[in-house]
């Protein structure tokens, strides 16, 4: 019922029911303006439930929103805004919210309680995957995914300030406006979608005007201040290190093509002020779920903040003195107060109500709406008819940030709750309520004066200037549960009950965290934020320990529920990973060359032609361009690193095993380069260019690796050397020209004639192409006369279509990867799949390349016991019987009649091909003792391919065995 | 977690890549003997208290440096320039 | 002869624009990286006075055609010749250089960019060495509100494609 007509409306959807709202208001409330009281089922018993609430902390009113892959789910209609066309579902219910099946496991209960599950569901233990645990999450639980790809956008974002004020109640308010009165840089943060905390859901007047009026000044000099940024509907999530919090931002508005629903900040403040408020906690007496008992705040909110009257008739039930202040509040807006009851003796309250001291509610009526109360009082009973019961049990500041950093708050006695520890987050301080000061007028005090140190720390000068306010007393007398017939509940989102908890200690889970894993307490979404509290002192009682002496559970991020979507914003699609191309990409797509990822970068797997049914009908083609013609491999993926200076020479005389010092101006050689450990890190060609200038090729997937290698021996080991080292990669574009045709094919294109005198076998220098400056090297990877070709990148795709033109003229073309792959195996050389981390430079055959004239890194270690000799796995060729036996790379190898068990493996192939040169199947592997075994018959088995070969040992180089072909 | 850089000043710790020990530094001579390289390799003392690490910069300036922090309260003390420390 | 057709690294992506910001490529005529050798400062930057009219910049810092490229390293934006002084390398071709402008640029690199970029804290002609979303870039204020944001080469699809995206939720939020 509203207690006044709306300007404006809106229609909504409530399980297909057409309902009027207020756009803006939450969805909670324009439910209870149209007399809806059943709003959604519990998580285990299905029992009926409305809502608790009027916040983020809300238990029972979880709803889903939207329908197919736009669903929702476990969105609190308690802050879920109205919007025309919103399509609001409840969840956990079948076929109806109202005649909903699965309510008998209410009837059940007994048999349903804590460790349960545990207890029954132990044998068979097959039966607890295939069959218990499908059956009892469909029974118990909460909203579902649809199951498809989430097409809504969300956003992460970055925000650095001074300050960070969290919650703008009257305390976060006072603290943004002397900090940023001050000049400091404010961050004023609130999950509400309007600034003012309680001050816009209570009666109370600030400098002698409406609360109301002083937040909207408040906000309007916020507004006006440049250092200001106030963001509302933004929940501070979390609190980490160094000052960082995460704050999730609802998005305003409706939902919109392109438009996103939430963002999730990561906000760097020096300091960070804590003004979250408080939370009203429930009491535990019997049957304190039905749907129309809710927190005393929140009945406060609904009437004075949305004009919504929960019930006609609304009975109030606390512990404390603000319990009082909503029995005034409902009857200034003319609802009827059916009764206040407050468990104290002494009260100091008179009014035209009917009042009961020392009384307590022991039993509620009414399935799907409340119907009356019982109550306890001067030693009888009595029937009070109530559609609406406000309960209180006093306030649990809001202290999680101050824990998430692994800090426990302090009990305090005075307000019978747990207050924020100092110092519990470097940087942070808290006032108002979320420290434990509760009226308004030490709220504004407080944030000025916290505020205002905070200022002074970080070099700003403040005056504080604090207005008038109400200065009421809370004071409280603690009552937590209350006997009687019926279960009294404590976590209703969970489902947990006093029993449960007592049950928990009699069962010895006395500690605060078993009782919670074994009750489930605290576990929900909402995380116990009302009902932890009550759940210490039910155990505290039960275990006959104080509270304080209990303890809390740990606190952890997030304050409340983050969607995943939010979290991994720009990370799905193109924004998982950057995308690497070269400048020959366009056209070995334009070729229709499937692209493969190779660390970020995209190359072409083969260039398929239109008669050829199989990748490895292409394969075979290209890798014969390059054994009889000439083939096109763009390399610019390969790492290059400029190298410069003085002790150029003694670096690279330091990370290579080999020497380069001794390495003449215009050639090339081969390096391989260790780990301190003594295992190989990487290999690759180094040109010297210069006496004091190289550059060093690395292999595509150790670019970056060598690059924090090489800093970390100039920076870290060897700061004596002046020599420095740039990454080129980008800066060249570089093709591969092999096979028996390169140089003619290089004729065509360079600027000068290209001889074998001057470019013999591993020379290096520069050429031009087209009157560009380029660079020629000549070096070969699949052991053909070979050359590799490079041109500032702006010219590369140029370049590339030059060349490949060029080779199909002479009977070559393109090739790709796949080619490259089999070109290599058939000479044996190695790539990271053999080098892989675990083998050392004896193992591949080129302990003879670490140098023992000169000290390098990894030099002491490869030395060591059991990193050289005979049990060492060593590189060894694989012959398979024929062209029709595919081997299969992480195949086991065993002696010819061994079994095919872990304990006979001795070793394990790396790199498999067919190869169309030898007309056969190889393998390149680690084999014990390989070197000695040449000529041997082995097993090949792969248990995971189910492939089982007899297969050849030989040397890993199948072709070509003496190099004459790239020197040639 | 943020490292101030002594180039870049406070970033997060995603920009930087870490490496482990700061003990690292102290490179054994090629002859020292085995224990010592197996020291200096592998065995590490895991303190719960005060560290020294190395971290790189890597998707900043590219610089290495070496860290000062607590691993019980998080706390980031200081950061140096590898190259700079005395050894 | 041979004719080699010169692409510059955002040929067919840029320019960009959507509402008041507008995203366009940055052509440099020409990029040498100067890594000082060991004491060589204070010559390289008298040469590169003479050279380019400007010294070797501070820190995070551009001036004129000099801008700090990392731990040691500048990048000059001309030709130069050092002697020996300094290792220089030209990356003419090794980097995407790409302009944001106009009101709210800001915000949208607030959606990428994990540090501090207001106004008031990184100013005309401050540097960082620094991630937009994956990528590492170098961003330098220009103007007011101009960004310049360096990539490597390679990487120029996926930082159009984050600033497109960043730029669409800027714009949804009106």
């Amino acid at each position: 019922m509203r207690l006044e007509q709306p300007e404006q409306t809106v229609t909504f959807t409530f399980d297909g029911r057409k309902l009027k709202g207020v756009p803006g208001e939450p969805v909670a409330a324009a439910l209870m303006a149209n007399g809806i009281k059943l709003v959604a089922r519990s998580f285990k018993y299905h029992r009926p439930r409305g809502v608790m609430s009027a916040g983020s902390e809300e238990q029972n009113a979880l709803v889903t929103v939207g329908r197919g892959a736009q669903t929702e789910p476990n969105l609190r209609a308690t802050t879920l805004e109205v919007s025309e066309g919103l399509e609001v579902f409840s969840q956990n219910a079948w076929p109806s919210l109202r005649y909903d099946m699965l309510a008998i496991n209410d009837l059940f209960s007994r048999f349903l309680a804590a460790g349960f599950y545990y207890k029954t569901f132990m044998w068979p233990r097959s039966f607890w995957e295939k069959v218990y645990e499908p059956v009892i999450r469909r029974a118990a639980g909460l909203g579902a995914l649809s199951g498809e790809t989430n097409p809504d956008d969300y956003e992460k974002a970055f925000a650095f300030c001074d300050v960070l004020v969290i919650g703008a109640g009257p305390a976060g308010l006072m603290a943004a406006l002397t900090a940023g009165r001050a000049g400091a840089d404010v961050i004023l943060a609130d999950e509400d979608t309007a600034m003012g905390g309680r001050l816009l859901r209570e009666r109370e007047e600030i400098d002698g005007k409406p609360a109301t009026a002083w937040v909207a000044a408040a906000i309007q000099e916020l507004a006006n201040l440049k250092n200001v940024r106030m963001m509302t509907r933004t929940t501070v999530t979390g609190a980490y290190d160094q000052g960082t919090y995460a704050a999730l931002e609802r998005i305003a508005g409706d939902r919109a093509a392109g438009k996103p629903l939430e963002c999730f900040w990561r906000i760097v403040a020096k300091r960070a002020i804590l003004t979250a408020g408080a939370l009203e906690r429930p009491i535990a007496f019997p049957n304190n779920d039905r749907p129309g008992i809710m927190m005393a705040s929140a009945v406060r909110a609904y009437v004075n903040r949305w004009g919504v009257a929960p019930g006609k008739s609304v009975a109030v039930f606390g512990n404390n003195d603000d319990a009082h202040r909503t029995a005034q509040d409902l009857q200034a807006a003319g609802i009827k107060v059916a009764a206040l009851i407050d468990s104290r003796d002494d009260t100091d309250i008179t009014s035209d109500f009917p009042i009961y001291t020392g009384a307590q509610v022991v039993a509620t009526k009414g399935r799907h709406a409340l119907e009356s109360v019982t109550i306890a009082y001067n030693g009888g009973r009595r029937v009070i008819r109530t559609d609406c019961l406000a309960m209180s049990g006093g306030w649990n500041p809001t202290v999680h940030l101050t824990c998430h950093m692994n800090g426990r708050p302090t009990w305090n006695t005075d307000i019978a709750s747990f207050v924020p520890s100092a110092e519990n987050v470097p940087g942070m301080v808290t006032a108002g309520a979320c420290n434990g000061t509760f009226s308004t007028a030490d709220c504004l005090a407080e944030g000025a004066a916290v505020a205002a140190d905070v200022a002074k720390d970080l070099g700003f000068k403040s005056r504080v200037k604090v207005p008038q306010a109400e200065d009421r007393t809370y004071a409280i007398s603690p009552l937590w549960a209350v006997p009687g017939k019926g279960r009294q509940w404590i976590d209703f989102q969970n489902d947990v009950h006093v029993k449960d908890i007592k049950l928990a200690a009699q069962e010895n889970f006395r500690s605060v965290e078993h009782m919670k894993r074994y009750t489930t307490q605290g576990m929900a979404p909402d995380q116990g934020k009302s009902s932890n509290v009550v759940a210490l002192a039910v155990l505290a009682d039960a275990t006959g320990r104080g509270i304080p002496e209990t303890g809390t559970t740990t606190f952890r991020p997030p304050y409340v529920p983050v969607s995943i979507a939010a979290m991994g914003a720009g990370s799905q699609g193109k924004g998982f990973a950057p995308e690497r191309f070269t400048t020959s990409h366009k056209a070995s797509v334009g070729r229709d060359a499937p692209m493969i990822e190779a660390g970020l970068w995209y190359r072409p797997s083969y260039f398929p032609q239109k008669d050829e049914a199989t990748w490895r009908e292409a394969c075979d083609r290209e890798v014969g361009y390059v054994r009889n013609a000439v083939g096109v491999c763009d390399v610019s993926t390969l790492g290059k690193i400029d190298i410069q200076g003085p002790d150029a020479a003694t670096l690279l005389d330091f990370v290579y095993t080999n020497t380069f010092s001794t390495l003449k101006v215009g050639k090339v050689r081969y390096g391989l380069m260790l780990r301190e450990d003594g295992h190989v890190l990487d290999d690759g060609t180094t040109a010297r260019l210069g006496e004091q200038h190289f550059v060093m090729t690395t292999t595509t997937a150790a670019a970056g690796l060598v690059m924090r290698h090489l800093e970390f021996v100039l920076q870290a080991l060897r700061p004596d050397l002046d020599a420095n080292v740039i990454s080129v990669t980008e800066q060249w574009a570089q093709f591969a020209v092999a096979g028996p045709k390169a140089r003619a094919l290089l004729n065509t294109v360079l600027d000068q004639e290209l001889t074998d005198e001057a470019w013999p076998f591993m020379a290096c220098g520069e050429a031009n192409v087209g009157g560009v400056p380029g660079r020629l090297f000549r070096i070969s990877f699949s052991g053909e006369h070979a050359y590799e070709v490079a041109v500032p990148s702006r010219y590369g795709e140029s370049l590339f279509r030059m060349l490949v033109a060029q080779a199909e003229v002479m009977g070559g073309g393109p090739y790709g990867m796949e080619a490259l792959n089999v070109l290599r195996i058939e000479k044996g050389f190695i790539t990271h799949a053999e080098i892989h981390g675990r083998t050392t430079a004896f193992d591949i055959g080129m302990g003879r390349m670490v140098s023992q004239k000169k000290d390098c890194i990894g030099h002491a270690a490869a030395a060591r016991p059991g990193l050289i000799g005979e049990g060492r796995q060593q590189l060894v060729g694989l012959r398979a019987k024929g062209p029709d036996h595919p081997l299969t790379a992480g195949a086991h190898l065993f002696e010819k009649d061994a079994d095919a068990t872990r304990v006979n493996s001795q070793g394990y192939t790396t790199s498999v091909c067919y190869s169309p040169t030898l007309d056969t199947q190889l393998a390149l592997a680690f084999l014990e003792n390989g070197r000695a075994r040449h000529g041997e018959v082995i097993k090949l088995r792969d248990h995971l391919r189910d492939v089982t070969e007899t297969v050849v040992v030989c040397d890993p180089v199948f072709f070509d065995p003496t190099g004459g072909r790239a020197r040639g | 977690m943020r490292i101030t850089c002594p180039n870049c000043g406070e970033r997060d710790r995603r920009e930087f890549y870490y490496q482990g020990d700061a003990l690292a530094l102290d490179r054994p001579s090629q002859d020292a003997g085995l224990s010592v390289w197996d020291d200096y390799l592998h065995n590490r003392g895991n303190p719960a208290g005060d560290t020294k690490d190395l971290w790189f910069h890597e998707a900043g300036c590219g610089a290495w440096l070496v860290v000062d922090r607590n691993t019980v309260t998080h706390a980031v003390h200081k950061a140096v320039l590898a190259e700079k420390v005395k050894r | 002869m041979a004719k080699l057709i010169a692409l510059t690294p955002c040929a067919g992506l840029l320019p960009i624009s959507l509402g008041k910001i507008a995203v366009t490529e940055v052509l440099p005529d020409r990029l040498m990286s100067v890594a000082p050798f060991a004491g060589q400062n204070k010559a390289v930057s008298a040469k590169l006075k003479s050279h380019v009219g400007a010294v070797l910049s501070g820190l995070n810092r551009r001036i004129g055609g000099v801008t700090w490229f990392g731990h040691g390293t500048w990048m000059v934006a001309g030709d130069v010749a050092l002697d020996g002084l300094a290792a220089v390398t030209d990356q003419s071709d090794a980097w995407a250089v790409v302009a944001i402008s106009g009101a709210g640029s800001e915000d949208v690199l607030a959606r990428l960019v994990p540090i501090d970029l207001r106004a008031t804290v990184f100013k005309k002609n401050h540097v960082a060495k620094t991630m937009l979303g994956h990528l590492s870039v170098t961003i330098t204020r220009t103007a007011a509100n101009t960004f310049e944001i360096m990539v490597m080469r390679s990487m120029a699809q996926t930082l159009v494609h984050d600033l497109d995206v960043a730029m669409r939720g800027v714009a949804a939020r009106g």
